[in-house]
């Protein structure tokens, strides 16, 4: 059984459709990656997973129930947390504080400030340094933190990698690691398109709002990839396979 | 002496002030909405306090364990009924809507207990007009020192809420990014309802020593809230120690001016509250413009 299942979403903003009639069930572990071009609608399909996109039509089930006009924060309470593009951190807060406020959501599990500065060492020294001042790594690493605290039974990513130098991502992902094999479902948004391949089990093409292509990570190349991402190729992998 | 002591009354004035102001200055920070209604809720509180100690005998001090509560919980149904819906029209409708709560609530009250004017000052005893006499016979009132402490341990009180309490830093974060809170868990409705009912737990206090220094009548909330309005200007809109200064220099300002001439007392606040509303809008935004300008030409 699916722990999240999308039916037929749709989101719009104002007249425009960001997102059309979206299919996808994920599986408790599983690592998902939605790749695709700007405005190809992934950002809003995570909002709109997370609750802070209104839904204009079909259903976001969650362990069986139907979350789909569930608030945000009673659907972070029931699990799902979203690391937003951009960070979106409390500028003038701690990271401490940044960390400390996820835990309004109450989840028992094994993310606590303690587990969170493990995983990211690179906060400790920076606990009590209000957000807005730290590197973009730290900003980003925080962001992970913060989502973490709310011990999440699905992580939504959205972009971890954008605007950070090389280096900074590489240690986002090394942090990352740890979180990959843990039972929590990962939907990752990545520009970085190697990195997604190595780290998702799924890859979900999306073009103009709309899932064009999905297979095993595994099966597919970069070329396949880069031909659904640009939309050279309508094909779908999965299509293909089955023929 | 005398302009020292009119100094010092000043001071103890500002702690008033700025007991009045810092329930309007909290919830201009955390919600930017400017209640205009503040002081007419204080009339509220004051009338409730009055009721106790005239039919019950009970002391007003005694009597704001009743009425704080009551006041915590009319903040959270006023914010659940009235501001949470008139704050999603845009920012121009909780002014709307306050102003007419605050013409409700000072009509219902006229029909209720008439035109008089009334003072819980008779039912505190002496300590109305007590005061200590310092060398140079400079004067402490004890009721205004309770005031200006009780300001200061309120204001202390909200900062060490919003700074130390995992309710405050829901505040704060509902504050900055109220979409980015919720992702976060963090219910941005409840932590409104919550930052209103402790807006009112501050008019209750603020409308008790109200009652208690001076008089009030089912109108006078109007008269509250510009004081509380120019403090909270003069110090900086949603800023909990900046509303204790501006209080001050209000208090400080109207107590000079009533020294200079006897009707000197308001024009002089208000006269120090357009200076400084005139510096803020104009003068710091030139100094700032100015500063860029020197940096980039620095750089």
């Amino acid at each position: 059984m699916s722990l999240l299942e999308v039916q037929g979403l749709e989101a719009r903003y104002g007249l425009l459709s960001a997102v059309r009639g979206i299919n996808l069930a994920i599986a408790e572990g599983e690592k998902v990656a939605l790749v695709g071009a700007n405005g190809a609608g992934k950002t809003t399909l995570l909002r709109t997973i997370a609750g802070v996109h209104h839904v204009a039509g079909g259903r976001i089930v969650f362990e069986g129930a139907d979350i789909t006009h569930v608030s945000a924060h009673r659907r972070c309470a029931s699990g799902i947390a979203l690391v937003p593009e951009g960070r979106r951190l409390f500028p003038a807060m701690t990271v401490e504080e940044n960390l400390l406020v996820a835990q309004s959501a109450k989840r028992e599990g094994p993310w606590h400030l303690e587990s969170v500065l493990e995983a990211f060492p690179q906060l400790k020294p920076k606990l009590k340094a209000p957000a807005g001042e730290l590197s973009g790594g730290q900003q980003q690493a925080t962001a992970i933190g913060r989502a973490l605290m709310t011990n999440p039974r699905v992580l939504l990513l959205d972009e971890v990698s954008l605007g950070l130098s090389p280096v900074a991502v590489h240690a986002v992902y090394e942090s990352l690691g740890a979180l990959l094999k843990t039972k929590t479902a990962i939907v990752l948004v990545e520009q970085d398109l190697q990195r997604t391949l190595d780290v998702a089990d799924r890859i979900v093409c999306m073009l103009e709002g709309a899932i064009v292509a999905e297979g095993r990570a595994h099966e597919m190349s970069r070329e396949q990839v880069m031909g659904h991402y640009f939309g050279s190729r309508t094909e779908s992998t999965a299509q293909r396979a089955t023929a | 002496m005398i302009w020292v002591n009119q100094i010092i009354q000043g001071i103890l004035l500002g702690g008033y002030y700025a007991l009045l102001a810092c329930g309007l200055s909290f919830m201009f920070g955390v919600m930017g909405i400017i209640n205009i209604a503040h002081g007419s809720l204080a009339v509220v509180a004051a009338y409730m306090l009055f009721v106790l100690a005239d039919q019950f005998q009970v002391n007003p001090f005694i009597g704001l364990i009743a009425v704080v509560p009551i006041m915590a919980l009319v903040g959270w149904v006023l914010h659940r009924l009235v501001l949470e819906r008139s704050a999603r029209a845009g920012e121009l409708v909780p002014i709307l809507s306050t102003f007419g709560l605050a013409i409700v609530l000072d009509n219902s009250m006229f029909t209720h207990f008439g035109a008089d004017t009334r003072s819980l000052a008779p039912y505190i005893g002496t300590l109305d007009y007590d005061s200590w006499t310092l060398p140079g016979n400079l004067i402490i009132g004890k009721l205004p020192l309770i005031t200006f402490a009780v300001a200061v341990l309120l204001l202390g009180g909200l900062h060490l809420l919003l700074r130390r309490t995992a309710l405050g830093r829901r505040i704060r974060a509902a504050t900055v990014d109220p979409d980015t809170a919720q992702l976060v868990g963090v219910n941005a409705r409840a932590v409104y309802a919550a930052a209103t009912a402790i807006a009112m737990v501050t008019v209750a206090i603020a409308g008790a020593f109200q009652a208690m220094r001076a008089t009030f009548d089912p109108y006078i909330g109007g008269q509250l809230l510009i004081f509380a309005f120019e403090a909270v200007v003069i110090g900086g809109a949603g800023s909990l120690w900046g509303t204790l200064f501006g209080g001050i220099v209000l208090g400080v300002a109207q107590s000079i001016g009533a020294q200079i001439h006897p009707q000197g007392f308001l024009i002089a606040g208000h006269a120090v509250f357009l200076v400084i509303l005139v510096a803020r809008l104009y003068v710091t935004r030139d100094m700032r413009h100015f500063f860029r300008l020197f940096r980039r030409r620095a750089v």
